[in-house]
């Protein structure tokens, strides 16, 4: 249901902090964003999941309130972001897809100056960072400069500039993108406190695992529209089987689809590789087997949002 | 739960300017040293070293009745201004939106893209009047003042230096690249500053030159700074003078917020 609004928010006089209706974004010919329809409510974790391309950053660069909309309608807080764009933004912590720290200023110059921007007082914010610094888990850094950080400690400083305002929204563009496993999942582990505070996350990502891990909700954008939309869970249960059986041909696939194709609900056939979608993975690769055919490597695993992009588009979200 | 409050329109380019002391508070001693040292070689080494041949052989009365050095010192003293605002306002300025990217983390807070503007050319028009004042200073020890009208000359350099700020911001805040800024200072600032009436009368360039000239604003602040350091200004003159450097700085400033508006609401 492409361009459908989402069931659970269609209650009236609900409380959304973000509701887009046929939102359109075009750069002179091209289309980022083609007329989609959301609604994010208080409170909620709520994800854009996509690949490069598909149209999220602008999505989000529109929701900031930085990138006026080419049609249809956008409130954030119940306001139109063409006439309360700085009122909005007084409320919203955003991580950008960039950090755009400034890189010779120390770790507390660039939180104090971003403080300075919503016009805080100078004792609010001293307060403030030694919170956030120790939030981030980057008080020792307090007084170096942001050029000797690593990647992992800029994007976790990024969020705590994001939260020196206390926002009610926050607006994470690819959080964790560049990031090594480690680095990540400190910065999941504090997107999990924000959320479990209360605050509400919209967020954009092209890893299913962050997606799945993260968001209460989510739509799948493909070519700036909605492909798909719903919960992690649901999103799976609906679009495929539950477990998946890749067969990898390093000598091209193709050539075997005939001999294998009855045994799946959907099968995907990719340069070298045969995605199934089976409710048993292990039955149907000895099935496999017993009619002779000898994948390169054979993997049996849970089904998960990439499958659901996979089926939905036919390519996978991260080349 | 929101935090901000709001004191008016000038309160978010006070904010924005805050950023760009905050930035200076690391480089202010290399650029003072800069500002100090530059006038002082100028003025000694074209002043009075040259001077002293110009001087000798008859020139004063083409030069405004007085000695080179205070020929030469206003002329010196609006190009510094130029010299000061066009590097201000060239990478730095695309530095916001390319490099340092502060612009781009000021867009996200309740700052509008026209308060990142004026922050940042707020911050251009002190830089240019603390080295202008510190020329000025410095004339005043070569005794190159020859009016107490010479102290207006502190805000007519800095126009000076501001007519050449506005425009410039607007071209700089759009690129894509600082190549443009090797060729704008190579092949437009060089010859604005020799040609521009800084270092002898225009009358003595050919008349088609002469037009172009007259067309910088540099020729504008040089005529402007020269009259009221030297006190023969004459009344119809400046005001066409002060009114030109107005009126690019507020072309300049119609360009830029058109420019910062293409480049940081897209």
């Amino acid at each position: 249901m492409p361009g459908g609004t989402l069931d659970r928010s269609d209650a009236p006089g609900g409380s959304a902090v973000v509701e887009a209706s046929a939102l359109t974004k075009r750069f002179k010919s091209f289309t980022a964003v083609d007329g989609i329809d959301f609604k994010v409510e208080a409170g909620e974790a709520f994800g854009f999941l996509g690949p490069n391309g598909a149209g999220k950053s602008s999505t989000m660069r529109m929701i900031g309130c930085v990138s006026p909309l080419t049609s249809g309608s956008l409130r954030v807080f119940g306001l139109d972001p063409a006439t309360h764009g700085s009122q909005i933004r007084a409320r919203l912590g955003v991580v950008p897809q960039e950090d755009c720290l400034d890189t010779q200023l120390s770790v507390r110059d660039n939180l104090f100056i971003y403080g300075r921007y919503f016009d805080l007082s100078r004792k609010v914010i001293a307060a403030r960072i030694d919170e956030l610094l120790d939030f981030v888990q980057l008080t020792e850094r307090k007084h170096d400069k942001v050029e000797d950080l690593s990647g992992g400690m800029k994007r976790r400083l990024t969020i705590a500039r994001a939260l020196i305002s206390e926002p009610d929204l926050i607006l994470l563009d690819e959080p964790t993108t560049g990031l090594d496993p480690q680095a990540r999942h400190v910065l999941w582990d504090r997107l999990y406190q924000l959320k479990a505070r209360g605050v509400t996350l919209v967020l954009t990502t092209h890893y299913m695992d962050e997606a799945e891990q993260l968001c209460d909700r989510l739509v799948v954008m493909d070519g700036g529209r909605i492909v798909a939309q719903g919960s992690p869970r649901g999103l799976i249960a609906e679009h495929t089987s539950r477990e998946v059986l890749e067969l990898r041909f390093a000598g091209g696939a193709a050539t075997h689809v005939d001999a294998v194709a009855d045994l799946a609900d959907h099968l995907e056939v990719l340069p070298e590789r045969l995605v199934l979608s089976v409710a048993d993975g292990d039955a149907a690769l000895a099935a496999v087997h017993g009619r002779g055919i000898q994948p390169d490597t054979a993997l049996v695993r849970r089904s998960s949002l990439e499958d659901v992009f996979l089926r939905l588009t036919g390519r996978t979200l991260v080349d | 739960m929101s935090t901000s409050t709001t004191r008016g329109a000038a309160s978010g380019a006070r904010r924005a300017f805050e950023f760009q002391l905050l930035r200076y508070r690391r480089t202010w001693r290399g650029s003072i040293a800069g500002t100090l040292l530059n006038p002082l070689f100028f003025l000694g080494a074209l002043g009075i070293g040259l001077g002293h041949f110009v001087d000798r052989n008859g020139a004063v009365s083409a030069l405004g009745g007085r000695d080179y050095l205070s020929y030469l010192a206003p002329g010196l003293l609006a190009s510094t201004a130029m010299q000061v605002g066009m590097g201000e306002a060239a990478w730095p300025i695309l530095g916001g939106v390319l490099w340092t990217k502060d612009y781009l983390a000021m867009i996200n807070t309740p700052l509008e893209v026209t308060d990142v503007m004026l922050g940042h050319l707020a911050f251009i028009a002190m830089r240019i009047t603390t080295a202008v004042g510190i020329f000025l200073a410095a004339m005043a020890a070569f005794g190159t003042w020859h009016s107490p009208l010479a102290l207006l000359a502190w805000p007519a350099a800095t126009l000076t230096g501001l007519s050449f700020v506005t425009p410039l911001a607007a071209f700089s805040v759009t690129r894509e690249e600082d190549n443009a800024f090797t060729w704008l200072f190579r092949f437009f600032v060089t010859p604005v500053f020799l040609f521009s009436g800084a270092f002898f009368p225009i009358s003595q360039l050919p008349s088609a030159l002469q037009t172009v000239a007259k067309l910088t604003p540099l020729w504008h602040g040089v005529e402007l700074c020269r009259a009221l350091t030297l006190g023969r200004v004459h009344g119809a003159g400046a005001l066409v003078q002060v009114v030109v450097l107005a009126a690019y700085v507020t072309v300049g400033l119609i360009l830029s917020r058109r420019g910062y508006r293409a480049r940081l609401a897209r």
